[in-house]
């Protein structure tokens, strides 16, 4: 069983890195890209028995955050 | 007087902060990050900069779960003293014992320089051997040192008189040029720069010098 996190600075919050690929693209003459964000995902291969619910609290206590971050969890 | 400060794997500016608390008069303990426990009778705690595992995650966030920061963090809310200087700063923000968070550098590059601080209030022990409005040069060396809190925790921070230090020349984005604040009870200071690589003539400058200094006073207040 497994989780896929994304974690993603939240909208509002200036991302650097996100900001330089932006330009990076621009330079390189895919002038179509007005925005960048760059997250995180994380896969987490859990054990029998495991909840979305837990996997919320990870996000909560350790993998975001939540100050910052957002994040979206999908169960695979 | 004792200090007790925190060793993570990655630390690097534990020894220097250990030098400063000495010189000020404070005997000091190395604590291990595997310690679930501050030895008895301490005073203050010293969370040092460095990249606390690697800055793996986010820095400073497995720090913030290692077993000796639950220590640290019931020290704080038992009213105890704490710095945290730059990943100390960040660690203490992973913990949520001070608000906000350190983001990327603005300008994406790590940034090893002395910079210009305004003490921003002299009303906390660590800064009252200043005076509002002066400027004194403190190293930074960092590169997610973006200081970063919704509008209204700025506005709380600023109306609590909690900023207290801000960057003459914002260097690195941070949110109204903020290098350092309190938390609510003025006991736990978190900052980006180093007054402890400010504390002796060989460091180029003894700005810093007053910060440690003025903690010896926390045994009149404890």
């Amino acid at each position: 069983m497994k989780a896929r996190v994304h974690v993603m600075l939240k909208n509002g919050v200036l991302d650097p890195q996100g900001e330089a690929v932006r330009h990076a693209l621009g330079a390189m003459g895919f002038d179509n890209v007005t925005g960048v964000r760059q997250g995180k995902v994380i896969d987490l291969n859990l054990a029998e028995g495991a909840s979305e619910a837990d996997v919320t609290e990870m996000c909560e206590k350790l993998l975001a955050n939540t100050v910052i971050e957002s994040y979206s969890i999908e169960m695979l | 007087m004792k200090a007790a400060i925190v060793v993570f794997p990655g630390s690097n500016c534990d020894r220097d902060l250990a030098v400063a608390f000495e010189r000020a008069g404070f005997d000091v303990s190395m604590v291990w990050h595997k310690d679930s426990e501050l030895p008895a009778g301490v005073d203050i705690v010293g969370v040092p900069g460095g990249f606390s595992y690697g800055d793996y995650l986010r820095c400073g966030a497995i720090a913030a779960q290692s077993p000796i920061c639950k220590a640290v963090v019931d020290h704080a809310n038992r009213g105890g003293y704490a710095i945290g200087i730059c990943n100390g700063f960040q660690v203490l923000t992973e913990t949520g014992v001070l608000p906000g968070a350190l983001l990327r550098n603005a300008g994406l590059k790590y940034i090893c320089r002395t910079v210009d601080l305004k003490i921003t209030t002299t009303d906390s022990i660590f800064t009252q051997g200043y005076s509002v409005g002066d400027v004194i040069g403190v190293p930074i060396a960092h590169h997610d040192g973006n200081y970063y809190a919704d509008a209204e925790t700025v506005a709380q921070l600023q109306g609590e008189d909690r900023v207290a230090f801000s960057y003459a020349d914002n260097p690195n984005g941070s949110v109204a040029d903020i290098a350092g604040i309190l938390s609510e009870n003025r006991r736990v200071l978190g900052m980006m720069p180093h007054p402890e690589r400010a504390a002796d003539e060989a460091h180029g400058g003894t700005d810093g010098v007053a910060v440690f200094r003025a903690l010896t006073s926390i045994v009149a207040t404890a």
